[in-house]
């Protein structure tokens, strides 16, 4: 290997460290039992794991039910935005229609606003509707935030669909809603699944509209910010931890699918 | 006739929904910004600027954002162009590379905070070397230079992974044929990457550029876990207005001068970085 | 009985004319080729045939039923499309079995069918694989299996072999013709290729500008073009057209012949191309360009002066105006 070659690869290493040791820092402090807190200089490598920290800190009143909530409200932004996503997006790939372009805008302006601000007003009205500090009046703003998103990316998966498969089935006596169950789902749903995966991660981490419309039945995100000033380190590490499994989890299961989609989508 | 309406009944619920969750608190949050009690008018935002914070938080979320975004940016080109010369691997670097991505602002702070307390893994390791003897507390309202750099490192570690996924994606799109060509014709690797490369990009940068620099200007529980109420920013204003203060309109406010930076960004991007249609292949 | 007749079928997009009532008569069990270069509307007439495609006016009668308003399913036809469309995540077998599995069909018609197209295609090895692990020429089998394993009354292929290189595009062809004889199903082939409809098809139909020019047999098309248009795009090297008053004298590259020198036309060859089988001169008589095709080869220099003459029998005189070929009688002596 010439010194160049390994003077590159061990580049690529640094930065793979860059990214790595943090999130390896904040899983020994988390795991790394009681001695670890208080430890002065941090061991680099814990002596032992152990859950009890972890363990403490979800036995905290409203932690675990912060978590179920964040889960909840991030499942039912990933049925909204599918649902919703989906019909538009295929709308947009295989028609030409007045408006499509205007209706193509409008999901691309909500871009340049930051829709998590948008949740400020929203607070009187949800309270009169009765869906405020409820997990279905965070999810619903939050799919403001993922709709965008979801209606972009399966629009271009559909594009990707040769059309010519949908009339092959037509012509081959399949109704259009047939058609569309048995040739173009099977075909998009790789797609379809990383555009759910990513509604819920967007779900899962946002924090201000979460905080702003909630006030006892917070998702775990926002359960952690409004806690931070008065919970001891220890505590919002693991708290960090329980932010970041999910999240790490789920890219790796859609990392396969995200240069396209972002190629597509930020096009 | 049916088939003619079909699109339109697929986009209405997507329509509908934005324009109630989207459209609507947009024209309510400006609203409420310019209602005070005797009618319309600027109330709200001569209370927003007369607070004790707001000089430190216009000062600090551009100087967050100004060095954080660029920053991002160079980065991952650097690690984008990297990638390219990534024969066997290459999946396995690139997913570590964007695990980041998948993190919120919170947590990525709340990883800095790790690194960066008192007793934390930068004040151990700083104690290895023999530089520092004991814990160190960098974080505090008497080192505001240090909470703005610990700040930028979080997000600069959180965010750069979108800005290397948007970019590869866009590199992607580039046939190599024209740095090939180039090379053919004698242009040194730097000079492909300034003239060939970098230009045939550019619509990827500005995407890049435009949802960072928005979403960088919305940044702010990163803000709070490293910094607490010590590094005041836009959003995290308009937050402690909101949940602590109790004062929605001033909030608002807030929110609209945020709103109004983001768009302004936006344009400046649409428009600095513009690709001429008759370049367009 | 499954002709097919199409009635004065018009069809615009917005302001331009795709197809300018076109009538078309199929008999059944024919085979048919829509001839022409890209954009004349042949695809667009497929496609209105298939119910893919809505029609501005006219009707489309299969077997004398009126079909026009129904959607494609319910037409009782099949399709060869230009991309093959043969559904990605389904293997061979599945793929075959589509269009029976669609209309209900027993279980033992499935496996008998799917077993007896597969056999015609030779597919039996491959039924079950998926798609993506089949080369180009058997997912176009795949395609055509697919189309016959539904026993339609009609068949219609758009460009199916054009997606093939050159030598295996021979191979299928030759495969296609067999196959659809044995089949005996009524047949729509759209092409750009004029050597595979007249390879393929027992008529041929030119269409130009969403117009027929000219329906007739291979030979018909070949040797009595009805216009100028027809002329030019059946044949390689195509027809030689040279103007003569108010007429034009059309004459095939191979029905010229060289004669003694003092008779016929005088003609300077500027390139010379031996192409094995025949050789092909490029040059002028009259200052206009003429291409001359003799059979076997010949050692012609260019720049070589020759003398040139058309076979009176094979000459087509046209109207200078119209373009259109003129009634036997008219023509005058060359």
């Amino acid at each position: 290997m010439s010194g160049k070659r390994a003077l590159y690869l061990a580049g690529i290493a640094v930065v793979c460290a860059w990214v790595l040791v943090p999130l390896w820092f904040i899983a020994a402090n988390a795991l790394g039992g009681q001695a670890v807190i208080s430890a002065w200089p941090k061991p680099f490598i814990p002596d032992a794991f152990s859950l009890v920290t972890l363990g403490e800190f979800l036995a905290i009143e409203g932690v675990f039910r912060a978590m179920l909530i964040g889960i909840e409200v991030a499942v039912l932004c990933t049925i909204f935005s599918v649902l919703l996503g989906l019909p538009a997006g295929y709308a947009l790939a295989r028609y030409t229609f007045r408006g499509a372009n205007a209706f193509r805008l409008m999901v691309l302006l909500t871009r340049a606003f930051p829709v998590g601000i948008l949740a400020l007003p929203l607070t009187v009205g949800f309270i009169r509707l009765g869906l405020y500090d409820t997990p279905l009046g965070i999810a619903l703003m939050h799919t403001a935030l993922a709709l965008p998103f979801a209606v972009l990316v399966s629009a271009s998966l559909f594009q990707a669909i040769p059309r010519e498969l949908e009339e092959a089935a037509w012509v081959f006596g399949c109704s259009p809603f047939q058609a569309a169950i048995r040739v173009v789902m099977p075909l998009a749903l790789p797609g379809v699944s990383a555009v759910a995966i990513f509604a819920f991660v967007i779900s899962w981490n946002e924090v201000f509209a979460a905080s702003v419309l909630s006030a006892r039945n917070r998702t775990l995100t926002a359960y952690l910010l409004a806690m931070l000033s008065e919970s001891p380190l220890t505590y919002q590490f693991a708290g960090g931890l329980l932010l970041i499994v999910p999240s790490v989890l789920f890219i790796f299961l859609v990392r396969k699918h995200l240069f396209a989609m972002w190629g597509i989508a930020s096009r | 006739m049916r088939g003619r309406n079909l699109p339109y009944l697929l986009i209405a619920p997507a329509v509908i929904f934005l324009a109630v969750l989207f459209f609507i608190p947009l024209v309510q949050t400006i609203a409420l910004a310019f209602e005070t009690r005797s009618g319309p008018g600027l109330g709200n935002f001569v209370r927003m600027a007369d607070d004790l914070n707001f000089h430190d938080a216009v000062v600090n979320t551009f100087r967050f954002v100004g060095l954080a975004v660029p920053l991002q940016l160079a980065a991952a080109l650097g690690m984008a162009m990297m990638l390219r010369h990534l024969g066997k691997g290459r999946d396995l670097v690139l997913w570590i590379w964007t695990i980041p991505l998948g993190l919120s602002d919170l947590a990525a702070g709340l990883i800095w905070l790790a690194i960066l307390n008192d007793k934390g893994y930068l004040a151990s390791l700083l104690f290895h070397l023999g530089i520092v003897s004991e814990p160190q507390s960098w974080l505090t309202y008497e080192s505001p230079f240090a909470l703005f750099v610990a700040v930028v490192i979080a997000e600069f570690w959180r965010a750069t992974a979108i800005v290397i996924v948007i970019l590869v994606a866009g590199l992607q799109l580039v046939p190599k044929e024209y740095a090939e060509a180039a090379s053919v014709f004698g242009a040194s690797p730097w000079r492909i990457f300034t003239r060939i490369t970098l230009p045939l990009m550019k619509p990827s940068i500005q995407s890049a550029l435009i949802l960072r620099t928005v979403l960088a200007f919305e940044a702010f529980a990163v803000v709070i876990a490293i910094g607490g109420r010590n590094f005041p920013v836009l959003v995290s204003e308009a937050y402690n207005w909101q949940n602590f203060n109790q004062e929605p309109s001033v909030a608002a406010a807030y929110a609209v001068v945020v709103m109004g930076l983001s768009l302004a960004a936006t344009a400046l991007w649409l428009r600095l970085l513009r690709t001429p249609a008759e370049q367009r292949g | 009985m499954a002709g097919i007749t199409i009635d004065g079928i018009r069809k615009s997009f917005g302001n331009t004319t795709a197809l300018e009532a076109v009538d078309l008569e199929v008999a059944d069990h024919e085979f048919v080729a829509l001839l022409g270069p890209s954009g004349c509307g042949k695809t667009t007439l497929l496609r209105i045939i298939a119910g893919l495609e809505t029609q501005t006016a006219g009707r489309v009668l299969i077997g004398g039923r009126d079909i026009t308003g129904l959607p494609p399913r319910a037409r009782g036809l099949a399709m060869v499309f230009q991309n093959y469309a043969v559904f990605p995540h389904l293997r061979v077998r599945d793929n075959i079995a589509f269009g029976l599995k669609m209309t209900g069909a027993d279980t033992a018609r499935i496996e008998r069918q799917v077993k007896r197209t597969a056999g015609l295609l030779q597919l039996e090895k491959l039924l079950d694989r998926y798609p993506a692990q089949l080369s180009g020429g058997q997912r176009q089998r795949v395609a055509v299996a697919r189309a016959l394993a539904v026993e339609p009354a009609v068949l219609l292929m758009d460009e199916p072999l054009s997606n093939l290189d050159a030598l295996l595009r021979l191979d299928m062809r030759a495969e296609l013709k067999e196959v659809l004889r044995e089949a005996g199903t009524t047949t729509i082939y759209v092409t750009h290729d004029q050597t595979e409809a007249m390879a393929l098809a027992d008529r041929i139909a030119v269409l130009h500008s969403g117009r027929i020019e000219q329906i007739g047999t291979p030979s018909d098309i070949y040797h009595t073009p009805a216009t100028r248009f027809v002329g030019s795009f059946v044949g390689s090297p195509p027809m030689n057209f040279l103007a003569n008053g108010t007429r034009i004298l059309g004459i095939r590259p191979e029905d010229l012949d060289i004669v003694p020198n003092g008779d016929g036309m005088a003609f300077h060859v500027s390139v010379v191309e031996p192409l094995g089988a025949q050789t092909l001169l490029t040059g002028t008589a009259n200052n206009q360009m003429i291409r001359v095709a003799l059979a076997g080869e010949h050692h012609i220099p260019p720049g070589a002066d020759l003398h040139i003459r058309p076979r009176p029998d094979r000459i087509r005189w046209m109207d200078a105006a119209t373009g259109r070929a003129l009634p036997a009688g008219t023509e005058p002596t060359p």
